[in-house]
């Protein structure tokens, strides 16, 4: 079988409708891997065409240019030209192309054909072409390009059949390879334009409803207001239809784990079930529907074509703390989880503003923290009205949000000036047009994002449970023992040891224990706190005896620390995995506890003197 | 005039990209782009922070800019014949 396996390499500029191509003939069933020693995806699928014969389909970063300018465009232009390292050449080149952009597109089409290896042309997006009345004459374009040149339309079923038949078929010849200097670069647009003015008529250069919508959606005031008002609903949505069923989840977990506790000898086992294994599964869970919620909206911004306008809005914002317009799409992920929006970074093309943006991204406020401010601010800060309409626990969040977006902001500015390349990077970011998301796009990108998330904490929380059960349940305590239980386990021990450390930022024992798991995930701190103080599940019963237990100050001192601080392994990990770089970790874990220390000391020394 | 001084709206053509040092990748990109001599285009939007980036539409295409980037085309405004 193995004989008969045609390997299709899909290129094309962005935005060309490559992604979707792929999902509509592999049915979105497919192989995420890395190049080796970099981070750019490689993406395969395989699919059987009507012939029987397997055609291995490989998806490469969309690409403007041969002339390559990232990690990305070159690799691109390697696996084309068929000396990209460890990967075969492909047997067949598909040239996806906007027909409605064939300006932009068709260069690099002729650029894709000079590397003298058999390319088929699509002509995808066929459908808004004839919806905006443009005509193009296909006949004479495939015979001026000398290269078969098929419709397709990759968002219809069935839309991409015309390509099947075709790439079933036999192979193309190649054209005759042809040098790459500079005189012939400048050529290459005078070719497309004599190929435009004998195949193409358009009756406009532009949508209609793009120019109309871009009036408003870019516009200096209104479009900031615009901006403004759909953050404000993604957020009000999430809270809104996400946390009802986060606490869904949890109190089915709770009530699972008690059904088995009653089937169980009271004992240690007993608690490792219940607390461990139910409570933990149940925590992991629950932040599911937030996160889908929010990354269902990110998904639709983006498939929409929004959210590179509201990319254009900051970018200046971001560029004068050394990022860039484009991380304004991977840190709006972090406001869900870290993880995703880090990988999310994939889509800054630039190696240096794609690291500040990793570096930066776990300052924004994590679903994962939300459990643990819901727990103090509902235990310290009293629910009053300030300025007769905020309830000043709400003002306490919302400062906890700006926190992160504030220090985020300022670690950018430090580190855009002691970064060593100060040189120029572009911004060159084309705006795609509007476009209505489709359904099964959507569900795609979230399942991807979805499982991505699972399959990281998962096992880290599990895990981590399971060994801060054992740690705080062993060794038990000495016969007429007096004190919790606790205070006698391994957990004890380092919660006390940890302690010299963080007495300074207003810490006790039980609480820089709960730093412990906090660090595998930030959430089950609640968790860890309620062990140690020998509380039920039950937030309310947690939140009276912290609030007998530990001063205003302190309380105050840790919302802080868990605004800033190193947290969460995963985040870690997938950094270490992204920038492929044990020192961009030590960086992001050792500038972060700085700030964390820093900002809760300054916090809880102030707050204890005016207490 | 560059066309990082072009008001808005008005139509104009490119002459060339300049490098702003030697061998400058930006510059290429933007004649990959379709930034090359006789191009029409027109600055249809501008950032709403110091004036930064600019949206420029050329052929069917929209890109933003940050202004030191469009400070390497070169452009004429055509009377309209
Ligand atoms: N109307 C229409 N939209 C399409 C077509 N192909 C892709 N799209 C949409 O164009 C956008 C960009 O497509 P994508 O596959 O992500 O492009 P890529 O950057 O080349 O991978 C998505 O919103 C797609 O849903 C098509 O044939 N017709
Ligand atoms: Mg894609």
């Amino acid at each position: 079988m193995s004989a008969s396996t045609l390997k299709i390499a899909l290129v094309g500029n962005p935005n060309c409708g490559k992604t979707a191509l792929f999902n509509q003939l592999t049915g979105g069933r497919q192989k995420v891997a890395n190049y080796a020693g970099v981070t750019v995806e490689r993406k395969e699928g395989r699919f059987t065409a009507p012939s029987g014969r397997v055609l291995q389909l490989l998806d490469l970063p969309g690409t403007y240019s041969f002339e390559a300018n990232s990690p990305d465009e070159q690799i691109t232009r390697d696996v084309c030209a068929g000396n990209y390292p460890g990967e075969t050449p492909p047997d067949l080149i598909v040239c996806v192309a906007d027909a409605t952009n064939l300006r932009l597109h068709l260069r690099f089409v002729l650029e894709v054909k000079r590397l003298g290896r058999p390319v088929v042309l699509a002509l995808n997006m066929m459908d808004t072409a004839r919806q905006r009345g443009i005509v193009i004459d296909v006949p004479q374009l495939q015979e001026r390009l000398g290269l078969p040149v098929v419709e397709t339309i990759a968002v219809k079923r069935g839309g991409a059949r015309a390509l099947i038949e075709r790439v079933d078929g036999e192979v193309p010849a190649a054209a005759p390879v042809q040098a790459d200097d500079a005189a012939s670069r400048a050529d290459l647009h005078a070719q497309v334009r004599e190929l435009l003015a004998a195949t193409v008529t358009m009756p406009r250069a532009t949508a209609v409803i793009d120019d109309a919508l871009d009036r408003w959606t870019l516009h200096s005031v209104f479009g900031l207001m615009i901006l403004a008002v759909v953050m404000f609903l993604v957020f009000q949505a999430v809270y809104s239809i996400g946390k009802p069923m986060t606490d869904l989840i949890g109190d089915g977990f709770g009530w699972m784990g008690a059904q088995a506790a009653a089937l169980m000898p009271a004992g240690p086992l007993q608690s490792l079930v219940t607390d461990g294994l139910f409570g933990g599964i149940g925590t992991v869970l629950g932040f599911l529907p937030e996160i889908l919620v929010l990354f269902l909206f990110i998904i639709v911004l983006e498939e929409s074509g929004y959210l590179p306008r509201a990319a254009f809005l900051l970018d200046r914002l971001m560029l004068s703390v050394g990022l860039t317009g484009r991380s304004f799409i991977p840190l709006l992920s972090s406001f869900a989880c870290a993880i995703p929006g880090i990988m999310g970074t994939r889509s800054i093309q630039d190696p240096r503003d794609r690291l500040a943006t990793i570096l930066i991204a776990p300052l924004m406020t994590c679903s994962a923290r939300l459990p643990v401010y819901a727990l103090l601010i509902g235990a310290f800060i009293p629910t009053r009205r300030v300025f007769g309409v905020f309830n000043l626990q709400g003002v306490v969040l919302f400062a906890l949000y700006l926190a992160g977006i504030l220090g985020a902001m300022a670690v950018g500015w430090v580190m855009k000036h002691i970064r060593r390349d100060k040189s120029e990077h572009a911004l060159l970011m084309e705006l795609p047009s509007y476009r209505l998301p489709k359904v099964r796009d959507v569900a795609i990108g979230l399942y991807e994002r979805g499982a991505i998330f699972m399959k990281r904490l998962t096992g880290v929380i599990l895990g981590l449970t399971i060994l801060m059960w054992f740690i705080s349940t062993f060794p038990s305590p000495p016969e007429g023992a007096t004190g919790a239980a606790i205070e006698y386990s391994f957990a004890g021990y380092i919660g006390r040891a940890l302690h010299y450390v963080f007495a300074p930022i207003g810490f006790n024992w039980q609480i820089s224990l709960a730093l412990i798991p906090a660090f595998a995930a930030r959430e089950t701190a609640v968790a860890a706190l309620a062990t140690v103080y020998l509380v039920g599940g039950e937030a309310s019963g947690l939140g009276q005896a912290l609030a007998g237990q530990i001063s205003l100050a302190s309380a105050l001192s840790l919302l802080v620390w868990f605004a800033y601080a190193p947290q969460c392994m995963s985040t870690l990990a997938v950094i270490r995995r992204e920038t492929d770089s044990w020192r961009n970790v030590a960086i992001s874990f050792g500038y972060m506890f700085v700030l964390a220390y820093a900002a809760s000391f300054v916090v809880y020394q102030v707050a204890s003197a005016l207490a | 005039m560059r066309l990082s001084e072009l008001p808005k709206g008005s139509p104009a053509v490119v002459d060339r990209v300049d490098d702003a040092h030697a061998s400058d990748p930006i510059a290429q990109r933007l004649r990959d782009l379709g930034f090359v001599d006789g191009e029409p285009l027109r600055v249809v939007a501008i950032g709403p922070m110091g004036g930064d980036p600019l949206l420029i539409q050329i052929g069917s295409t929209r890109f933003a800019l940050r202004r030191a980037e469009a400070a390497r085309v070169s452009v004429r405004v055509e009377v309209a014949a």
